[in-house]
């Protein structure tokens, strides 16, 4: 018999949606027909989801993918002779040599796709573990001060300098503190945390580790959302497999699955969800730094925000620092979504703009028709016309624009969408979610759903525009958290860059 | 499943050391029962020593807590807007029609229950859906209706 051929099948749930597992079996099946050894690894996604199933073979010229793979693929692809690299219909060379991956950076992904992601031994072969011991090694303060030397801003949104908060948790006085991740990534438009979960875990624990180790953290919690349940699976494994090699020994961490409430990806809901309650917001001050879960110091951030935290300090901080745009430093995981024709994961530094991404790397819209709005940031996040593509990824700016970077989620539409429908869904949406805490936000959103509503019907239309502005202010200015804050920006936004879908005769 | 008193003692005993066990608790105990009878809420306040209406007003905070059972085979549709961008509204109403029911509504037979989700993380390969614990992306009804067929009719 002939060497065992390796072949890696992403069981990230974007190819599992598409066939992945049974496209695995009809591999694996075709290969004992032909007498043939394999062995199948399933890795995470590079990435490249309209590709998806991407399987890729080792070969002794490295590893080359051939995608999207469909059962009927199989057999063609084993007479083609896919095995040593043959060229075939589905073949796209090297994945890291192809177009999309070819422009990208990878701090936070850097091991996405290429590794098994429940394999310590990959772990390690890649560089997983470096980052907790260059923390151990460098102490406390030298980490914190690499930390903010990176320029890292928090990756669920608000952009706070994860040293900051870091420094501010570790000098507190408290018995007690904890490293929170939020992990209930709940905008449309975003899949980075669920596939970093899925296919690189580790780099999470590990993340979370050198929280745990810079703050003097003892426990710490993943909250993740339970619209996830892939992710679950893997973290479940990962975290007992974190804990046999060691990598929990001095902060132990527990997995908590959500119960599908948008507003817990608020990090005062989600402390308040954490501890067993309704998932209500709460005021701030006390920030959780001071006061966070069960009233102790906490670090509450993003997946990707924590996961970065080791490639930094194996990579540098001054590198990471040197890539960016403005006070926006580093690496962005961008997510194309949407009507698009080439979505997927997209991580580049800040600075690139919003045309580049949409009709460059993402091939502009599925559907073939123009594309005609942009929505960035999440559902609380502004539509951006095409006039507004040239807006560079970067916070300030989209500030600047009264717009949102968020999680870095971009959803694309073309020129059927309905702009209005679009304002009245962000409504319903706030509506729907709202935590009830406050007035603006849980009477402010239904009243603006009748308000548009009335827009769409053509009634009054001026008077109940200037009121639909009216109630966005109070909106913005009388929440206490984003929800209701933020609402304004998509539904503003909507009437401000295309007023012809409010004004029909 | 109806409720047992005792089960549901057993799984309570297995969640209540957590810190914040409610969630935990009423997740478990979903999991196992399919919903959350009036019972539940008794029973958890009691054995975590909270008032009823807490427990209440948590189990009716979350959309994930039912209080009656569903149908054999969850089908959840994502309305988020990247599946709203390929047709995720039509898409709901053509399964809307095809079931004969209306969101969070079971099929008469008892099969299938339609439910909203918002956003499956599925967003570049939208429209998608979840069936059953089946995802299902760049979903279409031919293609929902064969997941549906392998949760068995």
């Amino acid at each position: 018999m002939s060497r065992t051929h390796r072949i890696f099948v992403p069981a990230d749930s974007a190819a599992l949606a598409l066939g992945a597992d049974a496209v695995a079996v009809a591999i694996a099946d075709e290969a004992a027909r032909r007498q043939l050894s394999v062995q199948i690894v399933r890795t995470g996604s590079r990435g490249m989801h309209w590709l998806e199933p991407l399987v890729e073979v080792e070969t002794a010229s490295g590893r080359i993918g051939y995608g999207p793979v469909g059962l009927a693929d199989v057999v063609s692809l084993f007479e083609a002779g896919w095995l040593e690299g043959a060229a075939h219909a589905l073949c796209i060379g090297a994945p890291e040599a192809h177009p999309f991956m070819a422009r990208q950076t990878r701090w936070t992904f850097e091991r996405c796709g290429v590794v098994d992601p429940l394999s310590w031994e990959d772990f390690v072969a890649h560089g997983g573990g470096q980052g907790l011991a260059q923390a151990r090694a460098l102490g406390a303060e030298a980490t914190l001060a690499a930390l903010i030397e990176s320029g890292l801003r928090g990756r669920g949104g608000a952009g706070f300098p994860a040293g900051i908060k870091w420094r501010t948790v570790r000098e507190t006085q408290a018995n007690i503190r904890y490293v929170v991740c939020n992990a209930d990534e709940g905008d449309s438009g975003t899949f980075a945390d669920r596939m970093l979960m899925e296919g690189d875990p580790l780099a999470l624990i590990e993340g979370m580790a050198i929280c745990g180790f810079v703050v003097g953290a003892r426990k710490g919690f993943i909250y993740i959302r339970s619209e996830y349940p892939r992710a679950i699976r893997v973290l479940e494994q990962a975290l007992e497999l974190a804990r046999t090699r060691g990598l929990l020994a001095d902060c132990d961490i527990e997995l908590r699955i959500g119960a599908g409430s948008y507003v817990c990806g608020e990090e005062t809901a989600l402390l308040e969800s954490l501890e067993g309650k309704r998932g209500q917001v709460r005021a701030k001050p006390p920030l959780p730094a001071h006061a966070g879960l069960f009233g102790k110091p906490t670090v509450v951030n993003n997946v990707l925000t924590l996961a970065t935290v080791p490639s930094i300090l194996v990579r540098g901080a001054a590198g990471y620092a040197a890539l960016g745009h403005g006070r926006s430093r580093g690496t962005m995981p961008i997510q194309l979504a949407g009507n698009i024709r080439h979505g997927g994961l997209f991580e580049a530094p800040f600075g690139i703009s919003l045309a580049e991404l949409v009709d460059e790397i993402g091939g502009g819209t599925a559907s073939g028709r123009p594309v005609r709005a942009v929505q960035v940031g999440g559902p609380l996040g502004a539509y951006f016309p095409r006039a507004l593509f040239d807006t560079p990824l970067d916070y300030e700016a989209f500030a600047a624009r009264d717009g949102l970077v968020g999680h870095g989620g971009i959803v694309v539409f073309d020129d059927t969408v309905d702009m209005v429908r679009q304002a009245r869904f962000a409504m319903e949406f706030c509506a729907t979610e709202s935590c009830g805490k406050c007035t603006p936000c849980r009477v402010g959103s239904v009243r603006g759903m009748e308000v548009v509503d009335k827009i769409i019907a053509g009634r009054d239309v001026a008077s109940n525009l200037a009121l639909l502005e009216d109630l966005c202010h109070t909106l913005r200015l009388g929440s206490l958290c984003a929800l209701g804050g933020f609402v304004p920006f998509p539904v503003l936004s909507a009437v401000r860059h295309f007023p012809q879908d409010f004004q029909r005769p | 499943m109806a409720w047992d008193v005792l089960k549901a003692a057993e799984i309570i005993d297995a969640h209540r050391h957590l810190d914040g066990a409610t969630l935990p608790v009423l997740r478990a105990l979903q999991e196992a029962f399919g919903y959350l009878p009036e019972e539940a809420t008794a029973q958890v306040a009691d054995a975590l020593n909270l008032s009823r209406a807490e427990v209440h007003g948590v189990i009716s905070f979350y959309h994930d807590f039912r209080r009656a059972p569903i149908g054999r085979t969850s089908l959840k549709l994502c309305r988020a807007e990247a599946c709203q961008a390929m047709g995720a509204d039509a898409l709901a109403s053509e399964a809307a029609a095809k079931l004969g029911t209306t969101w969070h509504g079971t099929t008469t037979d008892g099969r299938v229950t339609l439910e909203p989700v918002f956003c499956l993380g599925l967003c570049s390969v939208a429209p998608a859906a979840l069936v059953g614990d089946e995802l299902v992306a760049r979903a279409d009804w031919p293609r929902l209706a064969a997941a549906l067929d392998k949760c068995g009719r």
